[in-house]
């Protein structure tokens, strides 16, 4: 539900990402679509509900459950604003034409998200469908969410711009459409831009999907051109969902958006049986008993129904007032009932960590309830707070990936206004340790370290593991030399590579998570000019040669420093971050030593040189009070520095380091 | 420049002569630029602000007088001689006290010079700033370094012994050879003092836009250091003691009203924008406090023909601002504070509050400063770093007082 305005903004932020474009106003681009337009009223009660639409006379035969899925930009919602006319869903005539080319300019700009429906009623031959689209975010990070948005679905349609061809997204969400065994649809968009080149990019789907030029639809989403046709195939040739309002009620949560007023806000599938106001559901996740009390289908807004049945897909309300509770890709059935859980659920496993710290502490409470409210409409942020002895007291939040860890800071800023050091992320390791004292004092063999200082002891550690991703990486030939590269200097390697027409290529490689976590992405977009393309997913833990690196002044560890690397990085990330200490540590009245090393052995060393001369000579006259009143606050700030030894660091020197 | 002072043993005095003929690059003192200036009513304003607050004080008598700006060799010497005459009355000056004028060495003021020692002032100190014409161009100074030479040889041979001169370093593409020479130039014409003062960038004046636009290049850091640590050394081979951070003395020829003010003693404000720390009593007791004048002359004036004196504001003193005040001027002489001294401003001894500090013995093995029997002081080494020194001394201090 919230995913066709949450997937815009994470199109925005990705295209701004990858492609460079200008950084629009996040929280502009933030309306919240489907329920700002709905302007209901809070104190709306159940009592004046209508019921507009019985649901029950579309059998499973007649309704069809399908996605669009593409690339960034490749013209995903303006396909959809096209089966949104074309099924009456929203009028078109000449008035609402400009309506909604002024919508569509507002889109591109980012300001807002127009309503976006889910489910279109079609009349074809002389029946009348009930179709829904279901909505997919639109990038890497989300492919779990992408994955549970599918498995609601039995066919997609897989929309490549014909300009810009194949790119790794689009492997990726082929992939994922292929593995759930879906009717994939493919079609070619914007057929009419004089840079269309059809031919190359039909040549690289046969190649790459094994998919057959006839199959193939060529449309122009923008002039509606081969829309209807595509719909009707869409009818032909996905199947109904297969379930039965016969069986026992199961019903699988795919999205949820969380209102102040009504609670969570649940976008469900109902696989089998029926789901009807009033009945009691509970969840396999969370096995609390909610009671119905609103359900209805998104036509483009909210119409409440009496009920839904299997095969159809609408909100619930069920009074859930802890988002935690409700999960994405949770099943949701009648108490007493025996239900085996729907495929889909997981819960979020965080990739990527980070901290975020208030700037002042006294805003620590602010940026706690700003974390909060945010994360009541995307629970798949994991919180735990964190106290730094630099930088204070704040959180340490576990993201699906960095493009999610991005969207998340960046409406933290925007939307509540809250000042944050957004530290440099890093990933979860693993280290597998031995003796049974260790293991009960771990918990576990394997232990996950967020934290360098809570790495155990070398002496007890077997092994160490580290995440890797397995990526796509899609780029024309000419690039293959600095790719390869790249993928070297990033500890990766080739796993297989082929043209997927006569001039791209199409790379998978593996890599460790930890390298693409910073500017593998800008590197990447750089040494291809812009043609390439990278998406990833994860691909597990591997053994690796890992190293605690430390970081010395006057040879006194600063812990808050320690960082955990790859052997062969060491030396070069100790290096950059002495320099960057160096510049940092204002120069004090000692010579000032800064070291890093892996364990005793010290890998580089830079001098911060004492002040040669530190003092004004200064004519008088001045008001010595402001001068006076200067060094009292020098003094008194003193204190909030971080002392290693004689060594005093200013907080400003650790943001320096740690800031992304 | 611009000061007017006034002071005494128990108190020293400043007077501050607000205008200027013309405004500075780098100065942001309180300065005005006027043609027609009342001298009539200044005068008058300036003697009733001095009996107004030489009365409120508790002084008893005052040991110097020291005429700063604004420019106040603008003043008539008729002027000068009626406060001096006033603090005489109303101060008890005495007559062996110092009583000082900043001069500008221009044409016009050099010929002053003799009325002023008339008017009753014994000791001169002259805005040189520079023995190199096109530094006293871009310092915007309206003397050539032949008036500023022709100016001080007439104050040597006016009060010999008793003159001082200004000299500025640090200016844009100051070399070392360049520095050196003009030292050398300057030690053969000087009289027993010289304040070194290196040029500095504050906001709100022209240099400083310069700077930031990077139309005009100062000596980095590194450079700055250099050309101090080379001019201490070259002066002290003269005989010229190095007695504070930017003062330096031949003979002893200190200069006394500074010294009050650098050990911690009273000192009376008059004038637009002057400031003073004075003892006064209230309720039966001791209060010190911070006074500061009202900026704008006429205002000013407005305010001292109505009330008798200019006070805008008036900060009560406690203990810990008076210990901060106290080292953050008394540290740059080389004498630092004595333990008296710091009695008469905090009842708990130096040894107490530092002695036992970790930083301070730190500081002491590393040759930076010294505590012992005579006082706290910073060495040579020391004073060179002393703005970061004295960071660690409040702390320290800071500390001890919360314990």
């Amino acid at each position: 539900m919230k995913s066709w305005c949450q997937t815009f903004m994470k199109h925005c932020i990705l295209r701004d990402q990858l492609f460079n474009t200008s950084k629009l106003n996040l929280s502009r681009r933030l309306v919240f679509g489907r329920y700002s337009s709905t302007n209901r009223d809070p104190s709306d009660n159940s009592g004046d509900r209508k019921v507009r639409k019985d649901l029950s006379e579309y059998p499973t035969e007649r309704i069809r459950n399908f996605s669009i899925i593409a690339h960034v930009d490749h013209g995903k919602s303006t396909l959809a604003d096209r089966l949104l006319e074309i099924t009456g869903t929203i009028p078109k005539d000449d008035k609402n034409k400009q309506v909604l080319d002024k919508l569509q300019v507002e889109r591109e700009r980012g300001i807002t998200v127009k309503a976006q429906t889910a489910s279109l009623l079609y009349n074809y031959k002389e029946e009348e469908y009930l179709l829904n689209l279901v909505d997919t975010p639109g990038h890497v990070d989300f492919n779990y969410e992408v994955a549970r948005s599918l498995s609601a679905c039995q066919g997609v349609i897989l929309l490549v711009d014909a300009n810009q061809g194949v790119q790794a997204q689009t492997v990726a969400n082929f992939y994922l459409a292929f593995e759930k065994d879906l009717t994939i649809i493919p079609v070619l968009n914007k057929i009419d831009l004089p840079g269309a080149q059809p031919d190359v990019v039909i040549q690289q789907i046969k190649s790459l999907f094994d998919i057959e030029d006839k199959d193939i639809f060529r449309i122009s989403a923008k002039h509606g051109t081969g829309v209807e046709e595509l719909l009707k195939t869409v009818i032909e040739q996905i199947p109904p969902p297969s379930g039965s309002r016969e069986n026992i009620m199961r019903t699988l949560m795919i999205d949820s958006a969380y209102n102040q007023f009504r609670g969570v806000i649940a976008l469900m599938s109902v696989i089998d049986g029926s789901l009807k106001r009033g009945d009691k559901i509970t969840s396999i996740h969370s096995t609390k008993v909610y009671e119905v009390q609103d359900v209805g289908y998104m036509h483009p807004d909210e119409v409440p129904t009496d009920a839904l049945y299997a095969g159809q897909v609408g909100y619930v309300l069920c009074n859930i007032r802890d988002s935690k509770e409700a999960q994405l890709g949770d099943t949701y059935f009648t108490p007493g009932t025996k239900v085996e859980a729907l495929p889909g659920f997981k819960s979020s496993k965080p990739m990527v960590f980070g901290g975020i710290y208030p700037s002042d502490q006294s805003e620590f409470h602010n940026l706690k309830l700003a974390i909060e409210k945010l994360t009541l409409n995307d629970p798949s942020v994991a919180v735990h707070t964190d106290n730094s002895p630099v930088l204070g007291q704040g959180f340490r939040l576990g993201y699906l990936g960095l493009l999610h860890m991005d969207v998340f800071s960046q409406r933290l800023e925007q939307e509540y206004n809250a000042n944050v050091i957004s530290t440099i992320p890093n990933v979860p390791y693993k280290v597998k340790v031995h003796g049974v004292k260790n293991i009960k004092k771990y918990g576990s063999e394997v232990v996950t370290i967020l934290n360098p200082i809570h790495l155990p002891n070398e002496s007890i550690i077997v092994e160490m593991l580290e995440p890797m991703v397995e990526g796509k990486l899609l780029f024309p030939d000419d690039y293959l030399g600095q790719i390869m590269d790249l993928v070297m200097q990033s500890r990766g390697e080739i796993l297989d590579q082929k043209y997927i027409d006569n001039k791209r290529l199409l790379a998978k490689v593996k890599l460790p998570l930890n390298e693409i976590l910073v500017d593998f992405f800008d590197m990447m977009k750089s040494v291809t000019s812009g043609y390439g393309s990278f998406d990833y997913e994860d691909a597990g833990y591997e053994v690796s040669n890992l190293v605690k690196l430390d970081f010395l002044l006057n040879s006194r560890p600063v812990e808050e420093l320690s960082l955990i690397c790859h052997r062969s990085r060491a030396r070069t990330i100790a290096t950059r971050v002495c320099e960057k200490l160096k510049d940092a540590i204002p120069p004090q009245l000692f010579l000032i030593s800064v070291q890093g090393a892996v364990g005793s052995k010290i890998l580089c060393r830079e001098d911060i040189k004492p002040y040669r001369k530190d003092v004004l000579a200064k004519c008088y006259g001045g008001d010595q009070s402001r001068k006076n009143k200067l060094l009292k606050k020098q003094a008194e700030g003193k204190k909030q520095m971080r002392k290693i030894g004689r060594v005093e660091i200013p907080k400003d020197a650790f943001v320096k380091i740690l800031r992304r | 420049m611009s000061e007017l002072l006034l002071n005494g043993i128990f108190l020293k005095k400043l007077f501050q002569w607000p205008y200027c003929k013309r405004r500075c690059p780098y100065c942001n003192y309180n300065k005005y630029i006027c043609k027609e200036v009342d001298e009539e009513r200044m005068k008058k304003c300036l003697i009733q602000e001095l009996e107004t607050l030489v009365h409120k004080s508790c002084v008893e008598n005052i040991t110097t007088l020291f005429f700063g700006g604004g420019t106040p060799s603008l003043a008539s010497p008729n002027t000068i001689n009626s406060v001096i005459e006033k603090a005489k009355s109303v101060g008890n000056l005495t007559s062996s006290a110092e009583i000082t004028i900043e001069v500008n060495p221009t044409e016009i003021e050099a010929k002053k010079l003799k009325e002023f020692k008339d008017a009753g002032i014994n000791r001169m100190s002259i805005g040189l700033q520079s023995l190199n014409l096109r530094d006293l161009i871009f310092l915007g100074r309206d003397h050539s370094v032949e008036d500023g030479l022709r100016c001080l040889s007439e104050a040597r041979s006016l009060l010999p012994g008793q003159v001082s001169v200004d000299i500025m370093f640090g200016r844009p593409n100051q070399t070392m050879a360049q520095w050196v020479e003009e030292l050398e130039q300057l030690l053969s014409v000087c009289d027993n003092h010289i304040s070194l003062y290196q040029l500095t960038v504050e906001r709100g004046t022209e240099l400083y836009k310069q700077v930031k636009s990077d139309k005009v290049l100062l000596p980095s850091n590194n450079e700055m250091a250099n050309l101090y640590k080379c001019a201490v050394k070259l002066l002290e081979g003269r005989g010229f003691e190095h007695y504070e951070v930017s003062n330096y003395a031949k003979d002893a020829c200190y200069s006394h009203h500074n010294l009050t003010y650098w050990t911690g003693g009273d000192y009376i404000g008059i004038g637009p924008g002057a400031h003073g720390r004075l003892t006064v009593k209230d309720n039966g007791k001791y209060i010190r406090e911070a006074r500061t004048q009202t900026l704008e002359p006429y205002n000013w004036m407005y305010a001292v023909e109505k009330y008798g004196h200019g006070t805008t504001r008036s900060v009560k003193q406690g203990i810990y601002d008076r210990c901060v005040e106290t080292l953050s001027s008394s540290l740059r002489t080389k004498w630092g504070i004595s333990h008296p001294n710091w009695r008469k401003v905090n009842p708990i001894g130096l040894s107490k509050l530092f002695g036992s500090s970790d930083t301070i013995n730190l500081l002491q093995s590393s040759d930076l400063l010294i505590l012992d029997k005579r006082g706290l002081r910073a060495t040579e080494k020391g004073l060179i770093v002393l703005d970061s020194l004295l960071v660690e001394l409040v702390s320290v201090l800071h500390e001890s007082l919360n314990k």
